[in-house]
């Protein structure tokens, strides 16, 4: 993991402390905490992104929902389709879809790059919405949940509840883990290098548009590989799943959390997910309070969520613990 | 379709462009001008429908209800500017737009709770409500048309002061170079609060004067919304000029594809965006990225 | 359950793919068995219905009218109190599940209420199917697949299919000597179950559609539409919308003086809670429902009096769906005495009782648990609908696919 100790610390605390989750939580937050997790992995494959390659996608939800439909259509009626050709046909479904969006998307920047992105991801929704044999608006199911094993053998129930948690856990990790290193590479200062003055990076010798198309690449498969979770955890997929909601929601979670961090963004999906839940159950109104907890955290917590916890972990660890930026 | 079909079709995408520009008109301005991606316009629109309907009830006049409603409305989007926005130019814009957003939920909610989840609309003004005859079955809301002169008064009051007034040039210096344009002592945090109020007043306002042809209710901004962002981007940020061209574009475009694209009619105007964009990366009149 | 794939509906699309994973149902390890611990503990009833959003009215009028019904009997189902658990369904089917599933796990309801969107019925049904329990009554989303191929014992929906109130507007039209007709309508599931209902009808009584227009759902920019069917000069326009599209497309249609020379008809929503702010527009409009505002049978006088009494408003169709939510629940629990561990039994009676104190006229439960039940046809006038008629008496959805029906 990247970043000084504290925060290495605290981010293994909160890893432990999502592995003994299932042991000790109600059943429901167990299945809310999957769902967290999934988003999760879906705002690190933005910020990856937003907070290092200095693109803000509006359609990032598109990945995510392509991938969904690409396990529905080719789980087979009787399931037991095996993970080990699900997981890569999505993935390297929505890498290919992420390549052509990002082909054309990369020549603009700013705002135009966030609108070219939504109109591609309004695109796909509508042709989802379009066509019935896809379900249309009432989207489709995925018959089963796909096979983890080696040939009759099973390695893991994904059927099980708490399996499906730690397999989720799982990748969250792996995803956290494969980004930052992502980032280490030379590759990872390049991008942030576009991000800080592209103008400068260009002049330096470095095909910009090849490393933010890259990039867009890697961070829509990230962004698959959570849709394909999604999927098969629900076993459900809609044009909902792809619509500019998601993709604002997630953009909502990575600012929230605090861009360029990785972490930041896990947090924005887990503090709005869990708030949203309690809100719900205390008032009718939730969505105000909610929009009041935006504002402050806009005006008063001006890097996001990881900004408090990096300032927590400063004033009592000591050393700097700025996100790596 | 024979010519008098293509020019009816022609009308009612050139009117559905009028609509969209009176919309798009206050975004491009906070936007080109602030810089702000402002979430919140589709939210203003659906206020400003809202706060027409109800004055309309109470005065039973759409002209009465627009004038006592739009100063409401400016008090708003002053306070929004003031008391949150201005906290927040010197930071990521992103932190705008993730405000914008808690601003949309508020202002949903707050619909709820004042005005309830009933389907409301407006009736078309008495003066207003007559009809032109079009074709032999067909005929044209006088209404609409009055909308369309309304829209073109907008333009042009827009173009004009942002182009030979004061306050246009201070507006415009503002956009192009914030700290130099401090430093020659434009007090440059009055031109926000008054591009932000204007810029809400102009979403209100087509939500207001589009009332008595659409409906009110409650989720009316979101389309509203993504549409006027389509709009401001065809025509490049920040110009009046561009997001009525682009207006005009997508109106037509949307209409058109409708007639002749059926299938693919939800699409049309996003192909037509990102066509757009590929051909210039900056819109049609915006500048080009430095 | 087996594995039901029928034409038109594969296993991936709606419903079928939950109930062939009955291998999973030993995840439904909770069984309420509180009426073991006392018979005194609330009945929990959870309601997942939009409560923000466009379609909120529906979601508040299903709620308010079920709880008065409830409360009118004295506030019990079965002798026991109720509690309700309620969570807002908005309006994407991309996070159904997981609220579903608060209902289910956290909340442990005896009852889901809901939903009012079809694709939210579609992410709910994973949840519900799978377990076999809660008991799952739908109180609007009228896919006729719902109680089609996909029927299980323990669905029930209270208000129609798409094809019930279609079928019998598009009989209407025929019998008002109508010979051409062009559709326009919003293109998602209900839209296109709607408009296949009504095309047949029509065209088995003689008729012909010699277009149809689909509208990408939900766009209300109806411009270059209507000049599409001005052009085409039907006999009458047949459309199915809903809420504030409803409202646009009926005052543009209006405004663009197609109704001096087309007749606009359709499935009952055209018009129903919309209306009045409709105004002048809907004057005359002929639809097809399974309510109107002037049955004047004592049980809706008294139903119409106690609504409005008790939420300052008249009721409309989905308030009196709500109501019969109430009256379901009640019905079935006083069989039971509140026994919701005597499944089999609190089915049956669910499965076999007639609603004589309904608002919309005497129904029951088909076999494939939708209702039976009287289509009016109604007519727009001074805002209100008022009946002209039975457009089809005691109508029963065909249930094709349904494995219940023997």
């Amino acid at each position: 993991m990247t970043g000084p100790w504290p925060l290495r610390l605290t981010l293994l605390a909160a890893v432990g402390g999502l592995a003994v989750f299932p042991w000790v939580g109600d059943p429901f937050y167990v299945e809310l905490v999957i769902h967290l997790m999934i988003l999760g992995i879906f705002a690190m494959s933005l910020d990856l992104l937003m907070g290092y390659t200095g693109l803000v996608s509006f359609g990032h939800a598109a990945f995510f929902g392509i991938s969904g439909y690409l396990l529905a259509l080719m789980t087979p009626e009787s399931g037991g389709l095996s993970i080990w050709l699900a997981l890569p046909v999505c993935l390297a479904g929505t890498a290919v879809a992420a390549l052509v969006v990002g082909w054309f998307s990369v020549r603009t920047s700013g705002i135009y790059f966030i609108m070219i992105t939504l109109a591609f991801a309004q695109m796909a929704f509508f042709f989802f919405v379009e066509h019935q044999d896809f379900g249309g608006t009432d989207g489709l199911f995925v018959a089963d949940k796909p096979f983890v094993g080696f040939g009759g053998w099973q390695l893991l129930d994904l059927r099980d509840e708490h399996s499906f948690y730690f397999f989720t856990l799982g990748l969250l990790v792996v995803t956290y883990l494969l980004l930052a290193m992502i980032l280490r590479a030379p590759f990872g200062q390049v991008i942030r290098g576009i991000r800080a003055n592209e103008a400068r990076t260009r002049a330096l010798g470095y095909p910009t548009q090849r490393y933010k198309l890259i990039s867009f690449v890697i961070a829509g498969t990230f962004a698959g590989l959570a849709g394909f979770l999604e999927a098969a955890h629900t076993e459900y997929v809609s044009p909902s799943h792809l619509g500019w909601h998601e993709s604002g929601l997630v953009l909502m979670y990575v600012i929230l959390g605090g861009m360029g961090t990785l972490y930041g963004p896990v947090l924005g999906a887990f503090v709005m997910g869990l708030l949203h839940d309690q809100f719900q159950d205390l008032t009718e109104h939730f969505n105000l309070v909610m929009g009041f907890f935006v504002i402050a955290v806009v005006l008063f917590l001006p890097d996001g969520v990881a900004g408090l916890v990096a300032r927590l972990g400063r004033a009592r660890g000591g050393g700097p613990a700025d996100p790596p930026r | 379709m024979d010519i008098a079909q293509f020019l009816v079709q022609v009308l009612n995408g050139v009117q559905y462009g009028f609509l969209l520009f009176l919309v798009a008109s206050g975004l491009t301005l906070i936007f080109g001008i602030m810089g702000i991606i402002n979430l919140a316009h589709g939210a203003f629109y659906m206020f400003g429908a809202y706060v027409a309907f109800w004055l309309t009830g109470v005065t039973g006049s759409l002209a009465a209800g627009i004038l006592l409603g739009l100063p409401f409305i400016i008090a708003i989007g002053f306070l929004i500017e003031r008391f949150a926005i201005s906290f927040l130019y010197s930071r990521d814009h992103l932190y705008q737009v993730l405000l914008t957003y808690g601003l949309i939920l508020i202002f949903n909610e707050m619909q709820k709770i004042l005005w309830g989840t009933d389907f409301y609309s407006v009736p078309v003004p008495e003066v207003l409500s007559g009809s032109i005859p079009l074709t032999e079955n067909q005929a044209y809301p006088v209404y609409r048309l009055f909308i369309s002169l309304v829209c073109l008064g907008i333009a042009a009051s827009l173009y004009l002061v942002i182009g030979r007034t004061r306050l246009g040039m201070m507006i415009r210096a503002g956009a192009s170079n914030r700290e130099m344009t401090q430093a020659l002592g434009v007090d440059i945090t009055k031109v926000f609060s008054v591009v932000f109020s204007l810029g809400a007043a102009l979403a209100a306002f087509s939500g207001m004067i589009g009332a008595p042809v659409s409906a009110v209710y409650p989720g009316m901004g979101d389309h509203i919304l993504i549409i006027s962002f389509v709009v401001v981007v065809i025509g490049g940020i920040g110009s009046i000029k561009g997001a009525f061209i682009g207006a005009m574009l997508i109106g037509l475009a949307d209409t058109f594809g409708k007639v002749l694209l059926p299938e693919l009619a939800s699409m049309t105007i996003y192909a037509l965006m990102a066509l757009v964009l590929l051909w210039r990366p900056q819109g049609l009149f915006g500048r080009p990225a430095t | 359950m087996t594995k039901t794939v029928t034409k038109g509906a594969s296993r991936r699309q709606f419903m079928t793919g939950a109930a062939a994973t009955a291998g999973m149902a030993a995840a439904a390890s909770f069984v309420p068995t509180r009426f073991a611990i006392g018979a005194k503990a609330p009945v929990k009833v959870g309601i997942m219905l939009p409560f923000s959003g466009t379609y909120a009215m529906l979601g508040n009028s299903i709620t308010d009218a079920m709880k008065l019904r409830i409360e009118q009997a004295g506030g019990r189902l079965g002798g026991r109190p109720v509690e309700y658990a309620t969570i807002d369904s908005e309006w994407t089917p991309a996070k159904g599940q997981i609220k579903a599933n608060k209902l289910v796990k956290k909340d442990r309801v005896d009852f889901v209420v809901g939903p009012v969107h079809s694709g939210i019925a579609m992410a709910m049904s994973k949840v519900l199917l799978r377990d076999r329990m809660p008991i799952w009554i739908i109180p609007n989303a009228g896919n006729n697949l719902l109680t089609r191929d996909h029927c299980a014992p323990h669905v029930f929906r209270t208000s129609f299919t798409n094809w019930q109130s279609a079928h019998v507007a598009g009989e209407l039209m025929a019998k008002e000597g109508v010979k051409t007709v062009v559709t326009c309508t919003w293109k998602y599931a209900a839209g296109i179950q709607m408009m296949e209902a009504g095309k047949a009808s029509f065209e088995k009584a003689g008729g012909k559609v010699i277009k149809e227009i689909w509208v990408p759902f939900p766009d209300v920019e109806f411009q270059a539409y209507l000049s599409e069917i001005a052009a085409l000069k039907p006999d009458a326009v047949f459309s199915f919308y809903s809420g504030g599209g409803a409202i646009k497309y009926v005052k543009e249609f209006a405004a663009a003086g197609l109704r001096d020379t087309i007749k606009l008809y359709g499935p009952g929503f055209l018009t129903e809670g919309v209306s009045r702010a409709q105004g002048e527009a809907a004057e005359g409009i002929k639809t097809a429902l399974h309510y109107a505002d002037n049955l004047g049978t004592p049980e809706d006088n008294a139903f119409r009096a106690a609504y409005k009494k008790a939420y300052g408003k008249d009721p409309n169709v989905f308030s009196v769906q709500g109501y019969d939510t109430g009256s379901l629940l009640l019905q079935g629990m006083a069989a039971v005495g509140g026994d919701v561990g005597a499944r089999a039994d609190l089915i049956d009676a669910m499965e076999t009782a007639t609603f004589y104190d309904s608002p919309r006229g005497v129904w029951r439960m088909s076999k494939s648990h939708n209702p039976i039940q009287d289509i009016y046809i109604r007519r727009v006038e001074k805002g209100r609908q008022i009946s002209v008629g039975i457009g089809a008496k005691q109508l029963e959805d065909p249930g094709t696919g349904c494995k219940m029906i023997a």
